[in-house]
């Protein structure tokens, strides 16, 4: 899957989570322009992870402040 | 040089470390500010039974102290701590793997050998310490660590405290921990870390489903049973013994400062190489062993817990009164069915949280309120914990309280 595709698929994935139709680009942080809370952060992982049958722990989760890391960083777990 | 020093150091702006904390100070000056009696600044003057205190000067029922089965009077617990202080002084002064294992430490995990029926015990000095120490030392880098999201912070600071990757799922979700389990990476390590009853809303595990999940997938298990030793299941044992799972579980966690009535922690297991824990676990290491008093209270409480079949089926009875009176009442409770000695009332927001346990404390009954962080989904409880002590009559009178303090404050 490319990167692009990979976006694709979490973009629709994020929809319903995305309460303001705040625009996202890659820089879109997760805890501050969407104000994402611990639950909501859980439940978008938990979609992610069936979408593309990985898992992001919580350390690396740690690591991933905005939406270009994101697309990276499950690109990068969905090749491996 | 003196001067061009001091004129650095004046220079620098000093930033106020505690400053971060300002929100959390606003928010309980504004509570307070309401004329709330602080829910979180307490003082019970006088404790004159497992069920009554003179709380800020009133006589009040005790309804959330985790009491459960009301062992903190009993006398040959408290006899057997004044002999021990008698005969072995006041403190340890030292670490358990130094000058500080006595006689009645080695007797209280004799102890609770003997309530599990498993081959080794190790006790820590809180039930905190005993997660923290126990999950950080199994759990290592490059194991992986799958929890309950709504499990207790100690369960949380433990695997801060490690270095193995953290994997949260749904609370109670059998298939959540299952399709994680699975994505795991062959060959690496797996410890799945789970609650009997989880004490925010009185709830229990499903484990004798996730027990299995976990074996069928090669994890190792640690239940914490805190809130259920020495109440569910037949012999006290906990949720895993209730559901028939105790034999397949690897680590059970416990406390002493529930209803053994004391304080201390313990992990149980009949791994054959759990001794060496002692050696390479650093919260029982580098901490001073409970005094024997405690070790002495402790031990003999835990023996007649295994003989507490009577009280249990009181508490039960208590539970099912309280859940259903509350319920007819027509508050929101955290469980649709009585599941354990907590009944945790859904209040609709922080200050008719605060208002409802100032009304009920006016009334002569302490409850816990319990708030976000420590609540899921940001919810305001108030925290029913029932005792084995708590008569018929104790029960009916609480229900009448409920009711007086939760129509004037409009909550039902």
């Amino acid at each position: 899957m490319t990167p692009a595709e990979v976006e694709d698929r979490i973009r629709a994935l994020i929809e319903p989570f995305n309460k303001k139709g705040v625009s996202i680009e890659d820089a879109t942080t997760f805890a501050g322009d969407l104000e994402f809370d611990s639950l909501t952060v859980m439940d978008f992982v938990a979609e992610i992870e069936d979408e593309f049958d990985v898992i992001i722990s919580m350390n690396q989760q740690a690591e991933i402040e905005n939406w270009g890391q994101l697309v990276a960083a499950v690109h990068k777990l969905q090749d491996s | 040089m003196a001067t061009a020093m001091t004129e650095t150091l004046s220079a620098a702006e000093p930033v106020d470390l505690l400053s971060k904390f300002d929100p959390i100070i606003h928010t309980r000056e504004t509570l307070l500010a309401a004329g709330v009696e602080d829910p979180f600044n307490l003082v019970m003057e006088e404790v004159l039974s497992p069920t009554r205190a003179i709380c800020n000067g009133r006589d009040t029922i005790l309804l959330g102290t985790y009491n459960y089965m009301g062992m903190t009077f009993d006398p040959d617990v408290i006899a057997a701590g004044k002999q021990a202080m008698e005969d072995f002084g006041a403190g340890t002064t030292g670490s358990r793997v130094l000058n500080g294992t006595f006689r009645d430490h080695r007797d209280v995990e004799a102890a609770l050998r003997e309530f599990y029926d498993m081959d080794n015990a190790m006790v820590f000095s809180t039930g905190y310490q005993a997660n923290l120490g126990i999950i950080s030392t199994l759990a290592g880098k490059g194991d992986y660590i799958i929890l309950d999201i709504d499990s207790h912070a100690s369960i949380w600071d433990g695997c801060a405290m490690g270095n193995a990757e953290v994997v949260p799922f749904k609370h109670n979700d059998v298939e959540a921990l299952e399709k994680r389990l699975k994505r795991i990476p062959e060959g690496a390590g797996k410890l799945v870390v789970l609650e009997g009853v989880y004490s925010m809303m009185g709830d229990v595990a499903p484990l004798k489903e996730m027990v299995r999940v976990c074996k069928e997938n090669g994890a190792m298990v640690l239940v914490d049973e805190a809130h259920s030793m020495g109440f569910i299941g037949e012999h006290g044992r906990g949720v895993a013994e209730e559901q028939g799972v105790l034999d397949d579980v690897d680590f059970i966690i416990g406390t002493f400062s529930k209803s053994v009535g004391t304080v201390g922690g313990f992990c149980v297991s009949n791994h054959p190489k759990f001794e060496v824990l002692r050696l390479v676990c650093r919260p029982y290491v580098f901490t001073a062993a409970l005094p024997p008093s405690v070790m002495a209270s402790s031990a003999t409480s835990i023996r007649k817990l295994m003989h507490g079949g009577n009280k249990r089926a009181h508490l039960w009875e208590n539970s099912r009164t309280l859940h259903g009176g509350l319920k007819a009442l027509g508050f929101k409770l955290g469980t649709e069915t009585p599941q354990s000695a907590i009944i945790a009332v859904i209040m609709p927001d922080l200050e008719k949280g605060a208002m409802m346990w100032e009304a009920l404390l006016k009334e002569g009954l302490y409850v816990n309120l319990a708030r976000p962080p420590a609540t899921p989904a940001g919810m305001t409880l108030l925290r029913c914990s029932l005792c084995a002590e708590h008569t018929a009559d104790q029960v009916q009178t609480i229900l009448g309280m409920f009711e007086r303090a939760g129509k004037a404050i409009g909550i039902i």
